[in-house]
């Protein structure tokens, strides 16, 4: 659904995308992740046709964002970084405006527009003007003008931004489902824990580079190694790791606990287990120590250019 | 015709959804409503009311051709007063939407570059033209039931055009103005520009006026056409989406102006157009320069060289044939009485340089330098100045020669081919590159900022004259003070 293929991006001497090359495929959402000034909403505005590529391409739901840019915009919902409302205007006459730029009939502007305002909770709302909403309506009326005209592929750049936690749930729900009808989705976010509850995969952007992509899982065991496990027991491990030696090394141990690495935790695990028991330690607990994606992160972003 | 109507409309109906949100959003914000409603309602009123009162007093003292000349003043000024809220309109539905980020949804639609610019153009031109034509209409009113005086229509023709065309002159260069800047505040000490020479323009209008030349307006109308076309041409160069999204902030770097300004002088022609693709290290390549950039630029620039050499031969025409209209007495002409010594004796009129090459090269530098500055005011317009009125003298002169009885032929081959055949082309080369610097900024190639577009053109306007065009002005006043004089001798004088 988006193919970007080397896509860089210059202004005057600065390089703000650097030859990106990814794929997004219909039905799936990729987080883009990278700190400020990365290149993120510059690669958003060239997947949208609003910018052209210096050089690289790119094509949307099939059209080349250059050649073809009016129909990527016809086919591409977008979220820019700022809501950017008509502050003296109501959402039904502002949506109505919007859906008449995207062609749409006076019945589909009307029906689009107040089932979208239900489903985000801005019914009720509707005859406020929209200067008087708080900044997380103002974001959820934007994500409702990216999908008024039912786009195929939307780019949502930090899309729960300013939002309560439980808007930010309902606009996550909505994202997900709009994934389960196979749209195709790209989210800009600084929002880690979202990347990693969102995204199936993860591009992680520096300096306009494209310095890691992949699944949460595989990026994890990219760059923080095999999963780390750890196993409690009821009494001492004193002297438990010379005997465990032929199937694990124990990383770490303190008082009932030790871990290790398990780089295929079905063989390792099971055998561990039955030591274990032979041994006579009685097993409590034996789990993966979490590790998040900010580790993955701060290990990428705080790497030396 | 029919499918290009079609199109045609369904262009501008895309346009017009924008500019009806705009005016709904204009006609929302009371700091516009009320002072156009006061303006449009209230001060044609009391123009009115002016005109009838300066009339009665004006008669009782035997003077009412004032009286009469003060309504066509009060007709201009009722119909200019609320198009002044066309520029404030449009930095703000051009800069203004910028800067609270509403421009980028819009850019993210299927439109094109041009329906937007359309749509807002019209947007900001249409409350303010209404309001102005309506205040004509009341104060027209006004007049008549008043002193029962009807302007006549062709009067009313004119402040129309003249009210209409100043309308989008402010509105097209506040869209030039608003491409440049990316804050309201930043756009309003740009306004300037537009404030001054719009401010001038109806001082200029006022005097007109009175002085009840209504022919000029004509002129005036024509002149603001023009400047329609170039502003609205940069504007629809300038309003683009890589424009808009690709300058970021205000700010004023003497360095990177220099850096760029070296990569433009440094580099081949072809280079300096892709500035972003780098380059080799910049250094002074005379031998390059002279065999591939400047017949490069002077390809490039085929279409000024032929503009300006064109406009060099229509000078000389339109001199001859003025030369009938102000006949000088034929003894003005009398070259048998030449001294042979040569021309250094003769007195100059004091406008002319003595005749020394060096005064020769500095007279004609100066009026070409002066010419290359206006150029850069005027859109390059300007450049031609030095060229015409130089060139009309000479057309003028040889019509002048030619009724004294001599040969006007012969006259330019002695008189102007010595030393001529070196510094017209000089000439035409500085001014065609003048005329290019001024109207670099009209449309700026792509990829090209409108400030890369000057400097782009100043390096090779600089190239050109201090390569080709000075040395060869620099041979031709040689050539000027001791060849001619001498052939002039040779062939007429002696006497």
């Amino acid at each position: 659904m988006i193919v970007a293929q080397a896509l860089t991006k210059k202004f005057d001497q600065f390089t703000a995308v650097d030859a990106l090359t990814f794929r997004v495929r219909a039905g799936e959402i990729l987080a883009l992740l990278g700190p400020n000034g990365a290149g993120k909403t510059t690669t958003v505005r060239m997947l949208a046709a609003i910018l052209n590529p210096t050089s690289g391409w790119a094509t949307v739901a099939g059209f080349d964002v250059v050649r073809e840019a009016r129909t990527v915009r016809q086919h591409v919902g977008v979220l820019t970084e700022m809501p950017g409302l008509y502050l003296r205007m109501t959402a039904l006459p502002y949506l109505d405006f919007f859906g008449r730029l995207w062609g749409l009939s006076a019945r589909q502007r009307a029906q689009r527009s107040e089932s979208l305002l239900r489903r985000f909770g801005l019914w009720e709302t509707r005859d406020q003007r929209i200067g008087e909403y708080s900044k997380g309506m103002k974001q959820k009326l934007a994500i409702i003008r990216a999908m008024l005209h039912d786009p195929p592929v939307l780019l949502l750049d930090e899309p729960t931004s300013a939002m309560d936690p439980h808007s930010a749930k309902l606009v996550r729900d909505a994202i997900v489902s709009l994934r389960d009808e196979r749209r195709a989705i790209v989210v800009c976010t600084h929002n880690l824990a979202e990347a990693e509850l969102l995204a199936d995969r993860i591009a992680i952007i520096r300096l306009g580079r494209l310095v890691l992509l992949g699944t949460p899982r595989e990026l994890k065991a990219q760059l923080l190694g095999p999963p780390l496990m750890e196993v409690r027991l009821i009494g001492s491990v004193d002297g438990l790791a010379p005997r465990l030696a032929d199937i694990v090394q124990v990383e770490a141990q303190g008082e009932g606990w030790f871990c290790y690495r398990a780089t295929n935790p079905v063989d390792v695990n099971p055998r561990l287990l039955r030591r274990l028991a032979a041994l006579g330690q009685q097993v409590v607990t034996i789990s993966e120590v979490p590790r998040t994606l900010e580790d993955v992160y701060l290990r990428v972003v705080e790497e030396p250019s | 015709m029919r499918r290009w109507l079609r199109e045609w409309w369904a262009y501008l109906d895309m346009a017009l959804v924008i500019t009806r949100r705009e005016v709904r959003d204009s006609l929302r914000d009371w700091r516009i409503v009320v002072p156009i409603v006061v303006l449009t309602l209230f001060f044609p009123m009391l123009a009115s009311a002016t005109a009838q009162a300066a009339m009665n007093w004006l008669v009782k003292y035997g003077a009412p051709l004032i009286g009469t000349r003060v309504i066509p003043f009060l007709l201009m000024v009722v119909g200019f007063f609320p198009i002044s809220f066309s520029l404030i309109i449009a930095l703000e539905t051009f800069v203004g939407e910028r800067e609270r980020h509403s421009l980028e949804p819009l850019l993210a639609m299927p439109l094109s570059d041009g329906q937007l610019y359309v749509g807002k153009v019209l947007a900001a031109t249409a409350v303010p033209l209404m309001a102005s034509y309506l205040g004509i209409g009341v104060y027209v009113l006004g007049l008549y039931f008043t002193i029962r005086f009807v302007p006549p229509a062709i009067l009313l023709l004119q402040v129309f055009l003249l009210t209409t065309a100043e309308a989008l002159v402010m509105v097209a260069g506040a869209v030039v103005v608003s491409s440049q800047t990316t804050s309201v505040r930043a756009a309003n000490l740009l306004a300037s520009f537009i404030i001054v020479p719009m401010a001038l323009l109806v001082q200029g209008e006022a005097v007109i006026m009175f002085w009840a030349r209504y022919d000029v307006l004509w002129w005036i109308v024509a002149v603001l056409l023009v400047a329609n076309l170039i502003l609205i041409r940069m504007g629809v160069r300038l309003f683009n989406r890589e424009e808009l999204l690709g300058r970021e902030i205000d700010q004023l770097s003497l360095r990177r102006i220099g850096k760029r300004f070296l990569v433009f002088l440094l580099r081949s022609p072809e280079e300096a157009l892709r500035p972003w693709l780098g380059g080799g290290a910049l250094r002074v390549d005379l031998w390059r320069w002279y065999r591939r950039d400047i017949p490069a630029l002077l390809v490039r620039h085929r279409l000024s060289l032929g503009i300006v050499t064109a406009l060099m031969v229509i000078s000389l025409v339109v001199g001859w044939f003025y030369a009938t209209q102000y006949a000088l007495p034929a003894q003005f002409f009398d070259f048998r009485n030449l001294p042979e010594s040569g021309f250094a004796d003769l007195e100059m009129p004091g406008f002319l340089p003595r005749l020394s090459p060096w005064s020769i090269l500095f007279f004609n530098l100066r009026s070409l330098a002066a010419g290359a500055l206006l150029a850069v005011f005027s859109f390059g317009v300007m450049a031609f100045l030095p060229l015409m009125s130089t060139m009309g003298v000479v057309g003028f002169l040889a019509r002048q020669v030619a009724l004294a009885g001599y040969d006007p032929w012969s006259f330019l081959a002695v008189f102007i081919l010595p030393h001529g055949w070196l510094e017209l082309p000089a000439v035409i080369l500085f001014t065609a590159f003048a005329l290019r610097l001024g109207a670099s900024v009209i449309a700026p190639p792509e990829g090209l900022t409108l400030s890369d577009s000057l400097l782009l053109a100043l390096a090779d306007f600089i190239k050109v004259v201090l390569l080709v065009a000075i040395p060869m002005l620099v041979a031709a006043a040689f050539l000027e003070v001791y060849l001619t004089p001498w052939i002039v001798v040779q062939v007429f004088g002696g006497g």
